[in-house]
């Protein structure tokens, strides 16, 4: 297993082999494959620019974009920009908080689910909006919200009980 | 109307990412499908453009040549345009756009107020050309002005007629361009570099995003005569990484325009040469400051460092660097065309040219505009934005993004300028405008700008990596109504500290929103901190929801929708809220029918209901 990642992650880095420009694009490069920076990627990454893991850790740390935990099947991005702030994005954010049980910055254990806050995708004019991977949703009402994000029947289940 | 079919129609679909959110990729592919099944391939022809800007009533479809301008358009519209519109020659009225004001129904493109008042510069091509094709940008002159300036002009001359022309860094600073430029052009070390910023990390700004999506030759174009000007092969362009679109289109634009000579080796033939690489951000706001940005794309954390050394002198890798915002370059080649002097004719005596904005909050018309320089906020809000949304009073407009100020409607005939924003206690910044009606509350919008600018804080200089949470502190106090009267003063001495005590733009700004908002909506503030109320019914600590007793007909859908199960009742009983319970969602007051009307939100006020749920009526 481990030696498949590791195999996975330098075919991956490979086109970064020699460049100049490579610490970012590289972690960008092994987020998209696996939606987050294994351990080893710190490793891998390091050895071909010459750093040491922790070097390569700091700089992902330091920028929002890098994940060091897997996300969900769905990952929601509930745009908290200005346009959306005033149109009522922190309700849209709790009524998404208490659909899908999680809070911001969380993963369902089942895998299904991650849920983060983003200020501003740049579709103001549809605010409040959110977006489910690549789909955008705007103009959302907690309406919307319920219908996007249905409770399954164990959900109920709990509820109910 | 006759058929026109003779004719040569032009449909062009906005696919930008606000349209595209709307789905209006669908209905170019339905339009191409179905002008296939009607045999009009000959006639019609389908283009898919970049952003128009008016993104309120997207997905926006225009009809060439007679510019038919129709909004919010969905798939199922697409038989109804092709069969009555272009093969009747009938318009298709219901999608007109229609004025929030008169409701008048407005049929051309030209006509529509929230364009007939912009001047649109930077925005030239924007809405008009298919940004992945490259032969759309030559037809209107693209690259000419690069042409001219490679083979025509030398390096200084070009400085000089920058310089000239009064450009100002579209970013937000404001900094001379041609001076810039010139300092670069005189640095000795080699090599250097010419480096765009399209980290456009404001929250409510989508000016950047919507020129790289809808026109990404006019900046490549731009950063090539940059490069010509200071003398150097090597281009970078850092653009957001929460902007998949734009820059899938500049890797496009990128390609396209080294097939044609445009760029790489020896453009055009002859021996100047430059290429642009792509970097994207990782999502942090500090990147936006000029050395934060070059740290950032050496791979390192992007904190920004003491200057001087200016970037000009030791800007990346410590070399020689330029670096304007994606705007600024766009302007570059409309100034090498048509010269200094056109362009100075434009805007007011310290600013020239245009502005762009992306106009968004409680508008009625969300979008992009641009406008000359001096142009009144007034205008830009209700002429061009069509005033508040929904009939509601305006309260502020905020410009400069998160740490940009609050400017009250007293202040509304100010011109908008590099200068009188700043004296306003606001900034132009790189064009976020956020329009706020009297639902915002202004406190709670300064700690919401507060803890944006705190989160993205990249903790290097104490005051502001320390200071901003203790600003938050005292703020989280007002907002719940624990405030005390020397808190306003606190604030303020706090913000003077942080502004004065940090390096970079992030850290000298942040408290700006908080101190306009004291300056100009004093009464709002003592309202927390004195009264414990929130006028605008926003602070949760400070409001509550309460059934009238005489309005509820004990339907029961508040109780089934809230949350918390903080209502009681039964059927044809009124209904009752736990006040202890209640975390102000304000899910029921959404959910009671309009016929009812029974849930209300107050602030500093009791009305008196039943303490347990009693029958409807008595």
């Amino acid at each position: 297993m481990t030696t498949d990642l590791i195999e996975q992650m330098r075919e991956i880095l490979a086109p970064f082999q020699g460049r100049q420009v490579i610490l970012i694009p590289a972690l960008q490069a092994v987020q998209d494959k696996f939606g987050y920076l294994p351990e080893v990627a710190m490793e891998e990454i390091g050895r071909i620019a010459g750093l040491s893991a922790n070097v390569v850790y700091g700089v992902a740390s330091f920028y929002a974009q890098f994940r060091t935990t897997p996300i969900g099947k769905k990952h929601v991005a509930v745009c908290q920009g200005t346009a959306c702030h005033v149109r009522g994005g922190a309700r849209i954010l709790e009524a998404i908080e208490r659909a899908i049980g999680i809070k911001a910055g969380e993963t369902t254990p089942d895998l299904q689910y991650s849920l983060e806050t983003v200020a501003c995708i740049g579709a103001c004019a549809l605010a409040p909006t959110l977006r489910i991977n690549e789909d955008t949703h705007g103009k959302l009402t907690t309406n919307e919200v319920e219908q996007l994000f249905p409770k399954t029947a164990r959900q109920e289940e709990i509820s109910n009980s | 109307m006759e058929t026109r079919l003779n004719n040569e129609y032009k449909i062009l679909v906005c696919q930008s990412t606000g349209c595209e959110s709307s789905k209006s990729d669908k209905i170019t592919q339905a339009l191409e499908t179905q002008i296939k099944q009607l045999e009009l391939s000959k006639n019609v022809q389908v283009k898919f453009t970049g952003c128009h800007g008016f993104c309120q009533q997207g997905p926006i479809v225009i009809v060439e040549p007679e510019g038919v301008f129709y909004t919010q358009v969905k798939e199922e519209d697409v038989p109804e345009i092709l069969k009555s519109h272009i093969v009747d020659g009938k318009y298709v009225e219901r999608l007109f756009y229609h004025n929030p004001v008169t409701g008048e129904a407005i049929s051309l493109y030209k006509d529509v107020p929230f364009y007939s008042r912009q001047q649109r510069l930077i925005l030239r091509n924007c809405g008009h050309i298919n940004p992945e094709k490259i032969d759309d940008y030559l037809a209107t002159g693209g690259y000419a002005a690069l042409k001219k300036a490679i083979f025509e002009m030398k390096p200084p001359q070009i400085i000089e007629e920058i310089t000239r022309s009064g450009l100002r860094g579209r970013g937000g600073a404001g900094f001379p361009t041609g001076k810039k430029w010139e300092e670069a052009y005189k640095a000795k070390e080699q090599p250097k570099y010419v480096v765009c910023n399209g980290d456009e990390g404001d929250p409510g700004a989508f000016m950047d995003r919507s020129v790289l999506e809808a026109d990404p030759h006019s900046v490549l174009e731009g950063m090539a005569i940059a490069g010509y000007a200071i003398g150097t092969p090597y281009g970078y362009i850092y653009v957001r990484a929460e902007y998949p679109l734009a820059v899938k289109r500049l890797r496009m634009a990128i390609v396209q325009a080294k097939e044609q000579k445009l760029m790489g080796s020896n453009i055009m033939g002859g021996e100047f040469s430059f290429d642009v690489e792509i970097m994207q951000g990782a999502g942090a706001f500090v990147c936006g400051e000029g050395s934060a940005l070059m740290y950032s794309i050496e791979g390192k954390r992007g904190m920004p460092r003491v200057r001087p050394p200016r970037s000009v002198a030791s800007g990346l890798w410590s070399k020689p660097t330029s670096l304007n915002n994606v705007k600024t370059y766009a302007t570059v080649p409309l100034i090498i065309n048509r010269g200094a002097d056109w362009f100075r004719s434009i805007g007011t005596e310290g600013s020239k040219g245009t502005a762009v904005f992306a106009i968004t909050g409680k508008i009625a018309n969300s979008g992009l505009i641009e406008v000359p320089m001096g142009t009144i906020l007034r205008e830009v809000v209700f002429d061009i934005g069509g005033g508040v949304q929904e009939g509601k009073k305006f309260k502020a407009v905020q410009t400069g993004g998160p740490s940009g100020g609050c400017l009250p409607e007293t202040l509304l005939d100010l011109p908008i300028d590099f200068e009188s924003l700043t004296q306003a206690g606001s900034m132009m910044g790189s064009g976020g405008m956020v329009v706020m009606d009297t639902d915002t509350c202004m406190v709670d919008l300064a700690q919401f700008f507060l803890k944006f600018c705190s989160n993205e804080s990249c903790g290097k200089c104490v005051p502001c990596r320390e200071g901003l949470p203790l600003m938050i502190d005292i703020m989280k106090k007002i907002t719940q109504g624990e405030g005390e009267p020397d808190d306003i003063k606190r604030l303020i001495n706090l913000g003077g500290t942080i502004r004065s005590g940090s390096l970079c733009g992030l850290g000298t700004t942040a408290p700006n929103p908080v101190l306009s908002s004291i300056r100009y909506f004093e009464d709002e503030w003592k309202a927390h901190v004195i009264d414990k109320i929130c006028p605008a019914l926003v602070c949760r600590s400070l409001i509550n929801f309460y059934i009238l007793p005489d309005k509820c007909a004990g339907c029961g859908i508040c109780a089934r929708a809230c949350p918390v199960e903080a209502i009681s009742g039964g059927k044809r009983m009124i209904h009752v809220i736990d006040q202890e319970k209640c975390i102000k969602c304000a899910t029921c007051l959404e959910k009671c029918p309009d016929r009812f009307s029974a849930v209300v939100k107050v602030t500093g006020e009791h009305i008196t209901v039943p303490k347990e749920p009693v029958p409807v009526g008595t």
